[in-house]
């Protein structure tokens, strides 16, 4: 369309072109709802079961702290450990 | 003469009792014969959670007899997690790591991914968390 020069054409050449680029326009809107249809995003289900971590209440340096108290526990209270 | 026979029997009798519950005290504190049986047999084992799981399908009497330790050790957690101002899974955790360490080889423990493994004389592969 770029190779017409607009000052050469006639009335009914530009008339052409509009009715070629309006059904170019609904062409293009037609096939992109297409596209945008059939472009759908798929979501599947993942094959690895989803491994929720239920210690991240659990801090290392709560652990650190509690240790020596843990092992006095466990040398106090030896016939439940 | 025969009185302070009867009583020194007596005094004798009083004082073998007192001694017996002395000596009886310590062993008390230790483990339960069925216990120390069945963790020495591999049927139950030490969880990361700081609780006994079973590794195999347990008896009614094994079941039991862990049920009430587990029962036991929560109630020691609880305590110590108030003293210790922290929460009795937290404590619970830590003391996990203990009791899988202190595991003695042939003895069951549980990894973090789940898996019951047997206690050799390496390192038991346990939680990155623990000390």
């Amino acid at each position: 369309m770029m190779l017409y020069q607009t000052s050469q054409l006639t009335d009914r050449s530009y008339d052409a072109i509009r009715c070629k680029m309006r059904s170019l326009t609904t062409t293009s809107l037609i096939l992109g709802a297409m596209i945008g249809l059939s472009a759908c995003v798929q979501v599947s289900a993942p094959d690895k079961p989803i491994v929720i971590n239920l210690n991240i209440n659990i801090k290392q340096e709560v652990v650190y702290r509690l240790d020596g108290d843990a092992k006095d526990l466990i040398n106090e209270e030896a016939d439940i450990f | 003469m025969i009185k302070y026979t009867k009583k020194s029997r007596a005094l004798a009798l009083i004082g073998g009792l007192v001694l017996t519950a002395v000596v009886a005290a310590p062993v008390m504190a230790q483990r339960d014969p069925a216990y120390a049986a069945a963790r020495a047999a591999g049927k139950i084992g030490e969880k990361p959670d700081g609780y006994l799981g079973f590794v195999t399908a347990p008896s009614p009497a094994i079941k039991a007899l862990v049920e009430d330790i587990n029962i036991k050790r929560k109630a020691a957690y609880t305590r110590k997690a108030q003293e210790t101002n922290s929460t009795v899974e937290q404590f619970a955790f830590t003391s996990g790591c203990n009791l899988i360490m202190r595991t003695v080889p042939g003895e069951k423990y549980q990894t973090p991914s789940g898996t019951w493994n047997t206690r050799d004389s390496s390192d038991p592969v346990r939680d990155s968390r623990c000390p």
